[in-house]
């Protein structure tokens, strides 16, 4: 059947469509919100004590400390996934895991292990990107616009 | 033979004459644990890859049946199975390691029971004297295929399914009077494909339960029986959210299911209170592991005389959900009965 059939639904499909949406058990959206609300903060003050010691122990200045800091969290992400404990943690707390770079840095670690038996070439490196890829396709687009908008608008000084 | 609609009635009763289930850790923790024949504690079953390891599970599963049924596979008339892969190729290169006749089917999860009726169809009418029939499916292969890689952290609905690792096999042997105390092959109803609309493939039970409902009325309307003649009725893997839906559509066509006992095998082979399966199992070896592990063993021992195994299956496939298509589903229903039951 067609999208455009689909589209119009028989009364027998929507009757039952009513039935399912009444049987089927709500996400627990709260929880799930002050769960992510938790977790996310939780990986973000790890991220600022990281960044505070590379700041005070190895004489960084503020901007320059969140390079390493970045790295220190994508490895820390890169060795949980490694250990096949990131997806266990990520069903656990939801976006609290996958917003933060180590979400980030999951995606492209599991999709490069995952496809590790395709080979190199056509196996990691064509598929390391199969999720963190449109993450960067709008990121590069979205940061393309606010650049025309400054151009027209002369914001950018 | 044709019975009805869309019935076969076996009358020259094909009898299961061996069977085997072989598991994955996530089930051998599961409650039915004992009536598995192996169950492996590696995932990877000590190969390279999540397929590999499939086509493992699948070849143990063959052999122990051919083992069990005390039959070379020089025997075998014909090897009939099918996987969720693409390509069904854990059927095809176990085929390959076999080396006997194949017949390669797809029904997404309902593989189990439509490679059984298929080689009760088969031993039936005189086309073989062993079929075997197997099925197979992992957790890993599955959700690589299906959805995201293994180790991604995504968090699943509770209304998700746990694809079983597993598989289970069946040799289908010409029915004679020494085996009388062997589960016999009575009768089969294929499905036809049911589309209510559900787009979520994250919900597959509820895309499934239509199916069911309907292959198990029109089994009961060819044969005209009704669910009191079954000492169990099982759906393959509708899990928690199919099977209430289930029971409520029994309710409101007016199948007496109270009359015999109802479950699914989404929800036997799994406790879902202790793993962390959501809403329960799925895949083709969910039937096939409760159906060749746990029930065959419950009907030897003479627990359960004639049961009805009705293995749903949803035929999308992940192109056609992220381009917006519906979810068509199908069941096919197989009715064992204890070999001294008389027709």
């Amino acid at each position: 059947m067609s999208n455009k059939k689909m589209k119009n639904v028989t009364p027998v499909q929507k009757e039952y469509q009513e039935l399912a949406k009444s049987k089927e058990p709500k996400r627990p959206l709260l929880k799930n919100c002050v769960k992510a609300f938790f977790v996310g903060g939780f990986i973000c003050l790890i991220g600022q004590v990281l960044q505070e010691i590379f700041m005070h122990y190895f004489h960084f200045d503020q901007s320059k400390a969140g390079d390493p800091t970045v790295a220190c969290l994508i490895f820390l992400s890169v060795v949980l996934t490694s250990l096949g404990v990131y997806d266990k943690f990520g069903q656990w707390a939801g976006a609290g895991s996958a917003v933060p770079v180590t979400g980030f840095a999951n995606s492209m670690a599991s999709a490069a292990i995952e496809h590790r038996s395709e080979g190199l070439v056509l196996g990691v490196g064509a598929n390391m990107f199969k999720l963190a890829g449109s993450v960067i396709v709008f990121g590069v687009f979205s940061a393309f616009v606010v650049g025309i908008v400054y151009l027209i608008f002369g914001l950018g000084g | 033979m044709l019975i009805g609609h869309r019935t076969w009635a076996f009358e020259n009763r094909p009898v299961i004459s061996g069977a085997a289930a072989v598991v994955g850790p996530e089930e051998g923790n599961g409650p039915l644990a004992n009536d598995y024949d192996i169950i492996h504690e590696d995932k990877m079953l000590g190969q390279d890859s999540w397929e590999k390891a499939e086509q493992t599970l699948l070849e143990e599963a063959a052999k122990l049946a051919l083992e069990r049924a005390g039959i070379p596979k020089e025997r075998i008339g014909f090897y009939i199975s099918g996987d969720l892969l693409n390509q069904i190729t854990s059927s095809s290169y176990t085929a390959r390691t076999l080396s006997v006749p194949y017949i390669g089917v797809f029904g997404a999860c309902s593989t189990s029971m439509e490679s059984l009726a298929l080689a009760a169809f088969i031993v039936n009418g005189g086309g073989a004297e062993h079929v075997l029939s197997a099925t197979s499916s992992h957790n890993s292969t599955a959700e690589r295929q299906f959805r995201y890689p293994t180790e991604y952290g995504a968090q699943k609905p509770p209304t998700a399914q746990y694809t079983v690792t597993g598989a289970g096999a069946a040799v289908v042997s010409k029915g004679e009077q020494a085996d009388r105390n062997r589960p016999v092959i009575a009768s089969a109803t294929l499905g036809r494909v049911v589309d209510m609309g559900i787009k979520d493939p994250f919900n597959m039970g509820a895309a499934m339960a239509p199916a069911a409902v309907d292959t198990i009325q029109a089994h009961l309307k060819d044969l005209n029986r009704t669910p009191g003649d079954y000492d169990l009725i099982v759906t393959g893997d509708l899990a928690g959210v199919g099977y209430e839906i289930a029971l409520e559509l029994f309710r409101k066509h007016q199948v007496p299911i109270e009359e015999t006992q109802y479950y699914d095998c989404g929800l036997m082979v799994y406790d879902r209170n202790k793993q962390p399966v959501q809403a329960g199992g799925s895949g083709c070896a969910c039937s096939a592991v409760v159906t060749y592990g746990h029930l065959l063993k419950r009907m030897a021992r003479g627990e359960l005389r004639r049961i009805l195994v009705v293995a749903t299956g949803a035929l999308m496939s992940p192109t056609t959900v992220q381009q917006g298509e519906s979810i068509p589903c199908i069941a096919h229903a197989v009715c064992i009965e204890n070999g001294g039951m008389s027709e």
